[in-house]
């Protein structure tokens, strides 16, 4: 396929995958492709990616869908007919059985077939112990061909190859495993410290040949289904479109990722708001003071900047199950930026609450207060079930007399009230006394007062409602609080 | 106009030559920038390397460094130019009786009385230059739209002269902290190049280059530790530069393998955070 054709079908699919990909960054691209040969792929990699991915957070996206519209290209990623090892895979076996002594006339002819999978599983744990890259390579290779049982045209995703070829290979146990033998090998004994390099060392290598598995399938079903429809089933949500509520464990780890940089970005911003907020009157007393430089002639006014009160921060969320990770990330972005704030206390609840800002005061690791929150703060009351109306009576009781007019009260949660008495006339007490109430619901509009969720109920009362599924939405929200 | 470098492999070399050791992506974005002509974004964490990249290129190729640091509150006549009024006020009070008006006014707006500021001097220099722009966003959005056109066209339109265009394309740096995001006009007009942490071997290689009479044993000891406290969720995980810091540090000490206890003790060259520091600490001496 002519390369030009190939570039406009990568640059569609970086765009279905939600990259701003511009007009003129498509046509720089063409122009690096002239300079760069398609051969070196490594470079050409790069020069795509410099000219096409300008936000470090899109860059795993960019790098898949590369992935595949570029795996079939350069010789040394074709693939290897069926039962027909390449010479590379034989001369890597001659090489293991010579220094094995136990080749027993596998080197030749019979390939990797003919080998048990314990004996692929005993040269998988010598590549690892010695991290030799092309034998993990090779090895990859041959284990998703032997394991993963894959059938032309069948539609069933990687993953599953995936996890078919990683039951067979044991991996879970490599680990151990190999600090076994590495302990054994070793005539001292390490210290702990050397043990635990060891143990980054093999987990890297590890986790390196899990990649390479991972890319041999791909590039195999790109050669069974083409590199269109592949795109498709691997399109994943950017890190900041990444829904709260489904997120899986990988998922929620690029969130956590993404998190900091966000907030720091948007501290700097809102500081710099702060400053550079509407001009002031004149401020009469400085202008004279410094006129005084200029021989008495006011050359430079200098201005009462009027500098507005943070707002003081109460934040109310729901920790029941369904809800915990949006709870948990709202926390984790409001205490990172509390500096924006003059005050921030923090309630969590299921059918009990409990405050936790000591958690948050008692700790500068955010990380490890979101922790005991989870914990150790008491918020059943009777059987862990989520019931808004009698937590937000509660924190009435309690809490109520704390909000005044400067307070702005953050209430969390999807409102599924499990069919308890609402409650609602606490929210409305508290929209009098303090300045703003908000809602922040993870769920998206369409399943608002659906089934047991009353989240209408509440947010009439409100000064607003408030779709928060991911990262941008939850960004976007903050920004416009303070 | 010649291109600088012929393929990727040789600025990868030619940076060895001046001890900077880049990776593929290092090399090949410098490389691609010199073919098209465009400047380099470049973001990633403090210490990695960044500013010293356009220090090397310079020392690469021979060229003069222009500098320009970003800061909030920079302006036009900071970096680009400036009308030198006193000069001006000089001349037109020199000879107060025998010019016309109209020739002191074409001639106090010449290019005589004009102050380059370190945009408008790397454009019209005439020797080969690199252009360091420093954490660029430092600057408000409002000033960025002063890069954009020297960044795209390579030119600064002064109202009272009229467009002056560069002599030679120089090679552009940008660097940027990622404090805020830039804006897209900026990022549409360069290379994007993302400069992280290096990676075991590298790192390894850095030491062995930048710190003299250290052992290899010892160096590969380092990047592997330093590694491992990467891993860790920290405030600020340990750049280059500490880790270098952290490397003469322990030539010094007379160190010539690690232990936990040592590396305990000098932890807080590489940790800047006491937070930080207790969870490496508790992190490395944990057995398994």
């Amino acid at each position: 396929m002519p390369v030009l054709d190939l570039m406009s079908g990568f640059i569609a699919e970086l765009r279905n995958a939600g990259l701003p990909v511009s007009l003129t960054e498509n046509l720089d691209a063409m122009e690096a492709v002239k300079v760069i040969p398609i051969e070196d792929r490594d470079a050409f990699k790069y020069a795509l990616g410099a000219t096409l991915v300008k936000n470090n957070a899109h860059w795993r996206v960019f790098e898949t869908i590369f992935e595949v519209y570029f795996s079939l290209r350069g010789p040394e990623y074709a693939i290897t007919q069926d039962g027909q090892p390449d010479d590379f895979w034989r001369e890597m076996q001659e090489q293991i059985d010579q220094v094995n002594g136990q080749g027993e006339g596998k080197g030749s002819g019979g390939g990797m077939d003919s080998l048990t999978p314990e004996e692929i599983n005993a040269m998988l744990m010598r590549a690892l112990m010695s991290g030799d890259q092309a034998m993990m390579r090779a090895l990859a290779k041959q284990s998703v061909q032997r394991f993963a049982g894959m059938e032309p045209g069948r539609p069933v995703g990687g993953t599953y190859y995936l996890y078919r070829t990683l039951r067979n290979l044991d991996l879970e146990n490599m680990l151990q495993k190999l600090m076994d033998a590495n302990r054994e090998s070793s005539q001292q004994d390490l210290t702990s410290l050397e043990e635990r390099l060891e143990k980054d060392e093999f987990e890297s290598r590890i986790e390196q040949f899990k990649q390479e598995v991972e890319s041999e399938i791909r590039r195999r079903l790109v050669a069974d289904r083409g590199a269109e429809a592949m795109a498709k089933t691997l399109r994943k949500p950017l890190p900041e479109d990444v829904e709260f509520m489904h997120a899986s464990r990988d998922e929620m780890q690029s969130l956590k990722k993404a998190l900091y940089p966000l907030t720091r970005k948007l501290a700097a911003r809102l500081a710099r708001k702060r400053r550079h907020g509407r001009k002031g009157p004149l401020d009469f007393r400085n202008t004279v003071r410094h006129s005084l430089s200029y021989g008495g002639v006011p050359a430079d006014p200098k201005f009462r900047y009027p500098r507005p009160a943070k707002p003081e921060l109460m934040v109310i969320a729901d920790i029941s199950g369904s809800v915990a990770a949006f709870a948990r990330f709202t926390l984790m972005f409001v205490y990172a930026i509390q500096n924006q704030f003059s005050k921030v206390r923090s309630f969590v609840f299921i059918d009990g609450i409990d405050e936790v800002t000591k958690y948050f005061k008692s700790t500068e690791d955010i990380g490890e207060a979101i922790n005991r929150v989870n914990t150790e703060a008491d918020v059943v009351w009777v059987d862990g079930h989520s019931d808004y109306g009698h937590a937000f009576e509660v924190f009435w009781e309690r809490y109520g007399k704390d909000i005044n007019s400067k307070t702005t009260v953050l209430l969390l949660g999807d409102a599924r009230n499990n069919y308890h008495a609402a409650q609602s006339w606490v929210v409305k007490e508290i929209a009098k006394r303090a300045r703003h109430v908000y809602w922040l619901n993870p769920e998206p509009k369409s399943y608002w007062n659906t089934g047991d969720s009353i989240v209408g109920e509440y947010g009439a009362h409100t000064d607003g409602v408030f779709e928060c599924r991911n990262l941008r939405q939850l960004e976007g929200f903050v920004e416009n609080l303070t | 106009m010649k291109p600088r470098f012929n393929d990727v492999a040789t600025v990868r070399s030619g940076l060895k030559k001046v001890n900077y050791l880049a990776d593929d992506g290092i090399a090949g974005v410098v490389f691609l920038a010199d073919r098209l002509g465009k400047p380099v974004l470049i973001e990633g964490p403090a210490g990695t390397g960044k500013t010293q990249l356009a220090k090397s290129v310079a020392e690469l190729t021979g060229a003069r460094l222009i500098r320009l640091q970003c800061y909030e509150g920079l302006d036009e006549s900071k970096a680009l130019y400036e009308w030198n009024y006193k000069k001006q006020l000089l001349r037109i009070q020199a000879d107060k009786n025998s010019d016309s008006w109209s020739e002191v006014h074409d001639d106090i707006f010449s290019s005589e009385f004009l102050l380059a500021r370190p945009l408008l001097e790397a454009i019209t220099s005439e020797e080969p230059v690199v252009l360091l722009i420093d954490e660029v966003d430092r600057v408000e959005l409002e000033t960025e739209a002063l890069l954009l056109e020297i960044l795209s066209e390579y030119q600064v339109s002064i109202p009272e002269l009229g467009t002056i265009t560069a002599k030679q394309i120089p090679l552009v740096f940008l660097t940027s902290n990622n404090t805020r995001e830039l804006s897209e006009a900026l990022k549409r007009r360069c290379l994007y190049l993302h400069v992280d942490y290096p990676d075991l071997e590298r790192e390894k290689e850095i030491v062995l280059n930048k710190v003299p009479d250290i052992s290899e044993n010892l160096a590969d000891q380092i990047a592997r530790i330093v590694r491992s406290i990467r891993q860790l969720d920290l405030k600020k995980a340990p750049s280059v530069s500490e880790t270098l810091d952290w490397a003469r540090t322990l030539m010094l000490l007379g160190i010539e393998t690690i232990d936990a206890q040592e590396a305990k003790e000098t932890l807080h060259i590489l940790l800047k955070y006491q937070t930080d520091i207790a969870k490496a600490a508790k992190e490395l001496s944990v057995t398994k």
